[in-house]
C-alpha cells in the first residue's frame, strides 16, 4: 500500500510491492550523473544518508565501488549505546544508472538495487529491496515498529511495573 | 503481568499516535483487562472462556475486550459463532505503519540530497565557465 504525505511537496512514496519486497521512489532535479555521484561518494553519503531528523550521526562511511567491492556504514543512534554497522557488498556498479549491493548485517537481510532514470534533466530515484522470503519482510516490518522508541519504552516499562 | 507480556504490549502501545497511545493506557487502567491480556499472553481464548475465568457475564467480557481492541492491543476474529480473541494488532495496520516510517526516513535522506545536488550542478557550472 502507498504512503503518501499530504504534503505536495514530500514526493517520496514508499511501498511494499509483493511479499519480499519494497520500494522508495523520488524525483530530483538534476541530472543522473549527479545523483549517482551523491550516491557514490564517501563525502557526500556522510552528509545526507543519515538524517538529522532522525537522531542518527553517521560514524564512518567506506565504499569500494566495484563488483564485488565491499560497502559499510557506521551510525550511531543516541538510544543505543554500540555503534550499528550496516554492510554489503556490491553486486553490480552501473555508472549513472544502477547499483545492486547486499545487505549483509542480518541473515535475513534484502537485496537493494537502485536505478537512476534521467528524463528532461531531472532523474528519478528507485530504491527497491528484495527479502530473502517473506517471512523476512514480516519479521523486518514486525521488529521495526517496535524499534526506535527506546525513550518512551524504558518510562512506559517503569509505569507498568507498577502497576503490577 | 510478566515482564515480557509487558515488554509485548508496550511494543504495539508506542507505535502509534498519540491518541492510540492514551487508549492504551485507559485499557491497561483497569485490573480485568490486564488479566484478560495476560491470559490471552498464554493462549488464544473465545469471549466465553475469557467471561468464564473471570466471572463476568458475556456482555461485560464484551466490553472490556472492546476497550481492549479499540486501543490495537487485542484482536478479535468471529469463526462461526466463536470469536476468538487474541494478542496484538491488526498486521495490515502495523506494515503501513512500518511503510510510512520507512517513507519519512527517506524522505529526510532526500532532502538532504536535494541541496547536495543543487551544490553539485553549481559546481558543474562553474567548472564549465572558462578559465583564465
Amino acid at each position: 500500500m502507498p504512503a503518501q504525505n499530504d504534503n505536495a511537496q514530500a514526493l517520496t512514496r514508499s511501498e511494499r510491492i509483493s511479499d519480499r519486497e519494497t520500494t522508495v521512489t523520488r524525483r530530483f532535479k538534476g541530472p543522473a550523473r549527479l545523483v549517482y555521484k551523491a550516491w557514490t561518494t564517501p563525502e557526500l553519503l556522510l552528509r545526507w544518508w543519515a538524517p538529522e531528523s532522525f537522531g542518527m550521526s553517521f560514524l564512518s562511511c567506506e565504499i569500494d565501488l566495484r563488483v564485488g567491492g565491499a560497502v559499510r556504514f557506521v551510525f550511531k543512534h543516541p538510544a543505543s549505546g554500540e555503534p550499528m554497522a550496516f554492510f554489503g557488498h556490491y553486486r553490480e556498479v552501473v555508472p549513472n544508472q544502477r547499483l545492486v549491493w547486499t545487505n549483509e548485517e542480518s541473515e535475513d537481510g534484502s537485496i537493494t538495487t537502485v536505478t537512476f532514470e534521467e528524463k528532461g534533466g531531472e532523474t528519478l530515484v528507485v530504491v527497491h529491496d528484495l527479502y530473502p522470503s517473506k517471512k523476512a519482510l514480516d519479521d523486518a516490518i514486525a521488529s521495526g515498529s517496535a524499534a526506535g522508541y527506546d525513550e518512551q519504552f524504558v518510562q512506559l516499562d517503569k509505569l507498568l511495573v507498577g502497576m503490577e | 503481568m510478566r515482564r515480557e507480556q509487558v515488554r509485548y504490549i508496550l511494543n504495539h502501545m508506542v507505535q502509534y499516535s498519540q491518541t492510540r497511545f492514551d487508549a492504551s493506557f485507559a485499557a491497561l487502567s483497569d485490573a480485568t483487562r490486564r488479566g484478560v491480556l495476560e491470559q490471552l499472553g498464554r493462549s488464544d481464548a473465545s469471549i466465553t472462556e475469557l467471561a468464564d475465568k473471570f466471572h463476568m457475564t458475556l456482555t461485560g467480557m464484551k466490553k472490556h475486550v472492546g476497550v481492549l481492541e479499540e486501543a490495537g492491543l487485542v484482536t478479535t476474529q468471529k469463526i462461526g459463532r466463536v470469536r476468538t480473541c487474541k494478542l496484538g494488532r491488526r498486521r495490515l495496520e502495523e506494515e503501513a505503519a512500518w511503510i510510512e516510517k520507512y517513507r519519512q526516513l527517506w524522505a529526510a535522506r532526500f532532502d538532504a540530497l536535494d541541496g547536495i545536488i543543487e551544490e553539485l550542478k553549481q559546481q558543474e557550472k562553474a567548472d564549465a565557465r572558462p578559465k583564465r
